[in-house]
């Protein structure tokens, strides 16, 4: 949570919206950013911590485990009409990249404003493909592997 | 996004489930609540309300008043533990 504060203003530059969720509750929220989070971040995390009070939530989206009594990590890409475009759950001890899901909120911006489609490891700047039946064998053509990398 | 307001909050519905679904699931009782679970790419994320600690303050967020927004929504399995 704290690698998403340091780069929050990054997302918010790419207009992104961050809601963080777990099913603690909202007062052990509080505490928690009191206590750790704002001694490892400046001011504590820039957004919202939502409580998902019994796991209903986490049923809804399908990470909630039902064991454990908790969600695990499930990260969700949600455009503007509200349409998931992208999600990645992790079991909890692995914890995940902010500069892969920075990466990933550009591609879907770049998608959504061009049409064109970003091949793998794609970063702003690296060359696009525009897909359409003259493409079609082609693309070793236009893109090489080492455009992953 | 309403300003923060301090106190507690009313309690929050969870998800939102569309009125629909709700009367279809009343007429099938048999249907488990697990058969609706998990979204997937490409389909509307659910909706759903929840308390939420932000600015200093308590109150209740949905997701749909985000719409005409990327949001990131990240779960994670709970505060003070280590990742």
């Amino acid at each position: 949570m704290t690698a998403v504060a340091v780069k929050y203003p990054e997302l918010q530059k790419l207009g992104v919206a961050v809601l963080a969720m777990s099913t603690d509750s909202h007062f052990t929220h509080k505490v928690w950013q009191e206590q750790e989070l704002s001694k490892m971040v400046d001011g504590g995390v820039p957004f919202p911590l939502l409580s998902d009070s019994g796991g209903r939530i986490g049923r809804a989206y399908g990470v909630y485990d039902a064991e454990a009594g908790v969600d695990v990590r499930g990260r969700f890409i949600i455009d503007p009409e509200g349409i998931v475009q992208a999600m990645e759950v992790l079991t909890p001890p692995v914890g995940r990249n902010v500069m892969e899901l920075l990466r990933q909120v550009q591609a879907f911006q770049h998608v959504a404003a061009t049409g064109e489609a970003t091949p793998s490891g794609w970063q702003p700047g690296r060359p696009t493909l525009s897909p359409g039946p003259d493409l079609v064998g082609k693309v070793w053509e236009v893109w090489k592997t080492d455009n992953a990398f | 996004m309403p300003e923060a307001k301090d106190g507690c909050v009313s309690p929050a519905k969870g998800p939102i489930v569309p009125e629909r679904e709700q009367a279809e699931s009343q007429v099938e009782p048999s249907r488990g609540e697990e058969e609706n679970m998990g979204v997937q790419v490409g389909k509307p994320a659910p909706d759903f309300e929840a308390s939420a600690f932000v600015d200093g303050g308590f109150k209740n967020i949905t997701l749909s008043e985000y719409r005409g927004q990327w949001v990131v929504l990240c779960f994670y399995p709970g505060d003070f533990t280590f990742v």
